[in-house]
């Protein structure tokens, strides 16, 4: 089992602060040619873990050698960044909620593609319409964000899994990446949301 | 460019219509498996076709949610209809493609698309 996107580890990765019962759900990816780096932390507000279970879900091998049915969506988020150069941390606090971070070399052959981070938004948006979700992408240092508490603000009472409102984000996330990546005249940020 | 001000529109739009519409209609349910075996076999193009899909014509009385590992991976995506008074119809192995069909058939004229269910998907 693998996946082809970083954005759909990042949905995956996004399902377990759900189960977790966050109300709050924040995404960053922030790319580096420099350092030749992307960093991607997914962190929730929900029920967390104490120490011992947090260490217990970064071991891949604990999957395989017990019988207790442990889940595969962070062994494999681990073994992508692994895969890539990097690696993968998790940092959980009982009660607080929990704080999930991958590195990937930029250059390395094994990086996969970020891929539809639109359609990953979109999926998450329509089946929790209630949750917050706040997205952050950069690229040296230029960056956008999308966030449906300020979207809520704006909406006031229309609901964010409307078709238009979730196409509307999607195409805004586009539009954004496209700016960041220079694919565009204007410079990102400018059509700041805030 | 995506704006605020077309943000604002969508909203207002949206406002006539939520006064237009009963929302006390027995809702059919699309449940589509997201854990991980769902979503590396595919699942989230599946989601998000099935949205437009029924967004496309217009249905009004379905909703389309999510569901954990129901414990048979290798027929990931799995998408179970869940209509009032009827059988729940379990498909397997669902694509993109798929799913035009099945909402035309079944989420519009009742008849659950046989070929594709978890039963035909097994032999
Ligand atoms: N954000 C989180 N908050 C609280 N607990 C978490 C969080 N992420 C993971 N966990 C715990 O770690 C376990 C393993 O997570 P993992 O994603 O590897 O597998 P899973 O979610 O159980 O199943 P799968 O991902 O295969 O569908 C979870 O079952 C949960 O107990
Ligand atoms: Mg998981």
């Amino acid at each position: 089992m693998s996946m082809l996107e970083l954005s759909l580890y990042i949905l995956d990765i996004a399902q377990n602060s759900i189960s977790a019962g966050a109300s709050i759900i924040e995404i960053s990816v922030d790319e580096d040619t420099g350092s030749d780096l992307i960093i991607i932390n997914i962190s929730d507000n929900g029920c967390g873990m104490t120490e011992q279970q947090a260490s217990r879900v970064d071991d891949p091998f604990y999957t395989t050698r017990t019988t207790r049915r442990v889940g595969l969506g962070i062994p494999l988020f681990r073994l992508a960044a692994e895969q890539a150069g990097g690696k993968l941390t998790v940092k959980s606090r009982p009660g607080r909620g929990t704080s999930v971070t991958a590195s990937f070399v930029r250059s390395h052959v094994n990086c996969l593609p970020l891929g539809d981070i639109s359609g990953t938004l979109a999926a998450l948006i329509r089946l929790n319409p209630n949750l917050d979700f706040c997205y952050r992408q950069s690229l040296d240092g230029n960056s956008f964000s999308l966030d449906t508490k300020e979207l809520r603000r704006v909406l006031d009472g229309v609901p964010l899994d409307n078709s238009e409102v979730v196409s509307w984000i999607a195409g805004y996330v586009n539009e954004q990446i496209e700016l960041l990546s220079g694919e565009g005249n204007a410079k990102p940020g400018q059509n700041d949301l805030k | 460019m995506k704006t605020l001000a077309e943000l604002q529109a969508i909203r207002d739009k949206a406002r006539m219509q939520m006064k237009m519409r009963g929302d006390n209609r027995e809702a059919v349910r699309v449940v589509v498996g997201m854990a991980t075996c769902g979503i590396s076999a595919g699942a989230r193009p599946v989601l998000n076709a099935f949205v437009n899909e029924i967004e496309k014509r217009h249905l009004e009385n379905v909703v389309v949610t999510q569901t954990g590992c129901i414990g048979m991976c290798q027929f990931e995506p799995i998408v179970e209809v869940m209509a009032p008074g009827k059988e729940k119809v379990t498909y397997a192995k669902v694509t993109a493609d798929k799913v035009a069909r099945i909402v035309a058939e079944h989420l519009v004229n009742g008849n659950p698309v046989m070929e594709y269910t978890i039963g035909n998907v097994m032999k």
